[in-house]
């Protein structure tokens, strides 16, 4: 089914007291909201336990050094510090974390704090704990520590020639490398009527960066052995599975505790290391720990995106602008560490043809070490990257051959009646209806008289633009996927949890394995229980938050990779239907009829035809807690249910590297128009509209708060957001006064639209949706480029973020860019 | 020269007066948070960008991680605890959750405290001043386009 929209409906808020047929798509009102708006909210740093001590790590200023010695002596001399930790500890303390790769990447050696070397500013080499934050701070100033510097290497290309290298256990700087070969691109290139060839493109480092930097409070319970960690990782699943043998204790001493959580983006994914710290610091000073990062610290030493170049593009295309595939060299930059890489050297391939029908591809891909910080699978991970790249092609190809970039997108778009449809990898595109969208999206921007527009912005000396940018939001990863980068792994599929019980007076409690930061999971969850069991949401208590102790986790649990609406919900629905079950054997009892006489509705479960026959929920709670004398010994309910969501996957093929890696595929379609001034390069966005597609919208109004969202990171990174270095591998740009995320005044006018094509491969029809955002990066480079000159003309936009000074450059120097393409038309 | 390090400081905070000893250095967000543990006002930042710790200090909008909290000595301070009266929402927090002017709620405690402040000083302002009177908070998950509704909403 699909179903469309030029202008969405307003948000429908449900009036106290007003009937309604069925919660799922109505924009009920948020769950969240009330603690939220009046500050009640429990945030990691706002946990407290008597006697804890604040922790401060002393971190480099060196981006690449041999440390000869560590002297915390002047620290602990310190009145108030508690105690310190430093790297000589941690190594015998600890083991390294596992490695996702193969060699050379299996052999890196990350510990909680640098052992031996540091590898990038502000990389940890000890910590300090005191009374208060301020002499926490103080205290780390004084440790002493003794560094050789060693040459910095601060770029993907050089560190693959090995002169500098970062991990000696590795021997090389390249963490993983492989070829990818998909369809006949040799054949294809030999069919194609002109070879398009990019020398160069190249996607700049951001980071999402949540306004709640990272942290957490760590007790440790010294008789069972067993930590409990408030804090914000948005993955404490996978959290616990490197933070164990490291620690050398069994997964349950692990307990990870977060109510709310100020914003994750992926960045929250890769904390195991401070948290190990913390757990070691907590241990051995026998008192609560709380550890709460700094801005400056999140952008210099926690997570960014990753970098990413793409080398030698080359494009075969028909003469009536049929792309045939592309080839590609990319080169990914993933700081210092790989922590939750390689995965992003096959997460990409996700969307190996973007949502176009290509069928030959080949990459040649290797990801590098560099002297900067860590990456972590920031909001779009590696398949923005990727995306950019194929809507980089779709606009350049356009550009030098003079095709309209509207019309040569939908002559190469999958077609709304090809879904499901399998791409030259295996990976199966669910549904969609990706012209639709595009339409949709230029109606909103009024696209029909955008000539009309371009002369009149001529006469006022600008430079008008628009650009397209199209994207793909995998979601429910297949973790099989993992095992094509290193066999050895043991990780294939996915899953949720959720419980979901009727207790002894009547309520109905739901626990979810998820780690929600701002998406809603409360309100949506209650949605899904209310229609299930026949009540309002308002009857639905979801447990704020996630704790491992509240046995609704598994492997998987997490909040990450557009996932929620397939896996938490399918978790939920299965709980809550099997509740329904029981609930419905359980007045069958009572009443002495079969359970398929028995219907649940407003709050009750009652004889169907005959409502005088109705058991109100809590009499069934009640019944089964606490005055169960009586029932049939076989009646085997417990009205607490645990259910497991596994998402129907099976293990790639790893020879081809071929096979099914995502469940669903949200679109999203956005176009942009700028005006540029050409004297200096200054721009504005006059005209925004993004159009999204995630099948069965649970929540209008969330899923549209979350392409406001998405939209803004990504018009951030388009414009402003970059983490530069200087040549020593300091940070440029390490807090918000040089880090520029949007403000209110920076955002355009957005408008938006959507297109509802269900999933049919799904519990609700729906589809995970949050990370589309890299669609406006890709939008605002067309726009750029569209502005700056047309038909074989022009510069070419080959950053992914373009500073006014750069698209100044652009101008003065056309002929530059011009270099890296080239056209052989047959 | 004798070095101060610590002074007692009296606040009336939300209606409520408080008498502390506070360290000399200690920002008055800490103050707030660690001492007072009103932990509603939050800090995103280190360097008075993000506003996620504004408050009204004697009416005036500031950053508290701006001032110290020996400078606040003798004010009166509105925090986001103090807005709702009897556990009924201002008109304001009432249309943040109408408009879905939240997403994780971290922004939204400064972002309140701004907008009533740019409502008490104009009641009924356009779009844009709207986007000026919140531009010193930063939120990165809205986009601000929930926000500015919101805002909008609730002046009318």
């Amino acid at each position: 089914m699909t179903e469309t929209t030029v202008s969405p409906e307003r948000p429908l808020v449900v009036e106290e007291g007003e009937e309604q047929r069925g919660f799922i798509g109505q924009s009920v009102p948020r769950k969240e909201d009330k603690r939220l708006v009046q500050g009640e909210g429990v945030f990691f740093d706002d946990v407290k336990r008597h006697e804890m001590g604040f922790v401060h790590f002393a971190r480099s200023p060196y981006a690449h050094a041999r440390i000869k010695s560590v002297d915390v002596s002047k620290a602990l001399e310190l009145d108030g510090v508690y105690g310190t930790l430093t790297g000589d500890e941690v190594a015998i303390l600890t083991d390294p974390f596992f490695e996702l790769s193969t060699p050379p990447g299996a052999n890196i050696k990350d510990y909680a704090l640098a052992v031996g070397k540091v590898r990038h500013v502000g990389d940890p080499v000890a910590a300090v704990v005191a009374r208060t934050r301020e002499l926490a701070r103080d205290a780390a100033e004084l440790v002493e520590v003794d560094y050789e510097p060693l040459p910095v290497l601060l770029d993907g290309e050089e560190a693959l020639k090995d002169e500098v290298v970062l991990h000696d256990d590795a021997a090389s700087n390249t963490v993983w490398s492989g070829i990818f070969d998909w369809g006949d691109f040799d054949a294809a290139l030999a069919e194609a009527d002109h070879v398009v060839r990019i020398e160069r493109l190249h996607f700049d480092r951001f980071s999402s960066t949540p306004l709640e930097c990272s942290g957490c409070l760590v007790e440790y319970n010294r008789g069972t052995g067993q930590w409990t960690i408030h804090g914000t990782h948005q993955m404490p699943g996978v959290g616990a599975i490197w933070m164990a043998p490291a620690l050398r204790v069994g997964i349950d001493k692990l307990r990870f505790v977060s109510q709310d959580i100020g914003g994750g983006f992926g960045n929250k994914i890769t904390l195991h290391p401070q948290f190990t710290a913390c757990c070691l610091l907590a241990r051995k000073l026998n008192r609560p720990v709380q550890w709460t990062e700094w801005r400056t610290d999140q952008h210099t030493a926690n997570t960014h995106g990753n970098e990413r170049t793409f080398l030698d593009v080359t494009v075969p295309v028909k003469a009536d602008g049929t792309m045939l595939g592309f080839s590609v060299r990319a080169i990914d930059d993933c700081g210092a560490f790989p922590r939750y890489e390689p995965l992003g050297c096959i997460i990409w391939a996700q969307v190996t043809p973007g949502c176009y029908r290509w069928r030959n591809v080949r990459v040649d891909f290797t990801q590098v070490c560099t002297n900067k910080s860590p990456v972590a699978p920031n909001r779009g991970y590696s398949r923005m990257q990727h995306l950019w790249l194929t809507e980089r092609i779709v606009d350049i190809v356009a550009n030098e051959l003079g095709l309209d970039p509207v019309e040569v997108r939908k002559r190469n778009y999958v077609k709304q009646d090809e879904f499901p449809y399998e791409t030259p990898n295996g990976c199966v595109y669910d549904s969609g209806d990706y012209a639709r969208c595009l339409d949709i999206a230029l109606e909103l921007i009024g696209y029909e008289t955008i000539e009309d527009r371009r002369r009149e912005a001529e006469s006022r000396g600008k430079l008008l633009g628009i650009g397209i940018g199209s994207t793909l939001d995998s979601g429910t990863n297949n973790f099989g996927q993992s095992m094509i980068l290193n066999p050895e792994l043991q990780f294939s599929g996915n899953n949720e949890v959720a419980t979901v019980k009727l207790d002894i007076f009547g309520e109905i409690v739901v626990t979810l394995g998820t780690v929600p930061q701002g998406q809603s999971h409360e309100t949506t969850t209650a949605q899904v229980v209310a229609d299930i069991l026949g009540c309002s949401p308002d009857d639905v208590n979801v447990r704020a938050g996630h704790d491992t102790y509240w046995n609704s986790h598994a492997g998987f649990s997490g909040t990450y990779a557009s996932q929620f609406a397939v896996t938490g919900l399918g978790a939920v629905k299965g709980a809550a239907d099997k509740l329904a079950g029981e609930m419905k054997l359980l007045a069958s009892a009572v009443f002495g009829c079969s359970p398929d006489d028995i219907e649940l509705a407003e709050g009750h479960a009652r004889i169907k035809g005959n409502p005088e026959a109705a058991l109100p929920f809590m009499a069934l709670g009640a019944i089964l807690n606490a005055n169960n004398a009586g029932l049939p010994p076989d009646l085997d309910i417990s009205l607490n249910v645990r259910y497991v969501y596994r998402p129907p996957f099976e293990k790639p093929d790893l020879e081809r590297k071929f096979g099914n890696l995502t469940l669903t595929y949200a679109t999203q379609i956005h176009a942009c128009v700028v005006e540029v001034d050409p004297e200096t390069g200054v721009y504005e966005i006059v005209d925004y509209a993004a159009v999204d597609d995630c099948g069965k919208r649970i929540h209008p109004q969330i899923v549209e708060g979350q392409v406001h969202g998405a939209t803004a990171h990504a018009l951030g990174a388009a414009t402003h957001e970059i983490f530069t270095y200087d040549e020593e591998g300091n940070l440029l740009t390490p807090n918000f006064y040089d880090y520029h995320v949007p403000h209110a005044l920076d955002m355009p006018p957005m408008r938006t639209g959507y297109v509802e094509s269900e999933s049919p491969f799904t519990p609700l029809g729906a589809k995970g949706m949050g990370e589309g955002g890299g669609a406006g990066i890709h939008a605002m480079c067309a726009a750029l480029q569209n502005a700056l000159g047309r038909r074989g003309e022009g510069p070419i936009v080959s950053r992914s973020c373009n500073p006014y000074h750069r698209v100044w450059e652009l101008l003065q120097n056309p002929s530059e860019s011009r270099k890296l393409v080239t056209v052989e038309s047959r | 020269m004798d070095v101060v390090s610590s002074k007692t400081i009296t606040v009336e905070v939300n209606g409520a007066r408080y008498e502390r000893e506070v360290d000399a250095r200690r920002l008055l967000i800490h103050f707030l948070r660690d001492d007072l543990d009103l932990t509603g006002s939050h800090i995103g930042c280190d360097t008075g960008n993000c506003g996620a710790c504004s408050v009204l200090v004697d009416g005036t909008l500031v950053k508290s991680c701006m001032l110290l909290g020996i400078q606040a000595d003798g004010a009166k301070i509105e925090t986001v605890e103090g807005l709702a009266q009897d556990g009924r929402l201002t008109a304001l927090q009432q249309s943040f959750s109408d408009h879905h002017a939240l997403q994780c709620g971290y922004c939204t405690p400064g972002m309140l405290m701004s907008a009533t402040a740019l409502l008490r000083a104009n009641p009924h302002p356009s779009e844009l001043e709207i986007r000026h009177g919140i531009q010193g908070n930063i939120c990165r998950c809205t986009g601000y386009v929930n926000i500015v509704e919101a805002i909008r909403a609730a002046a009318e």
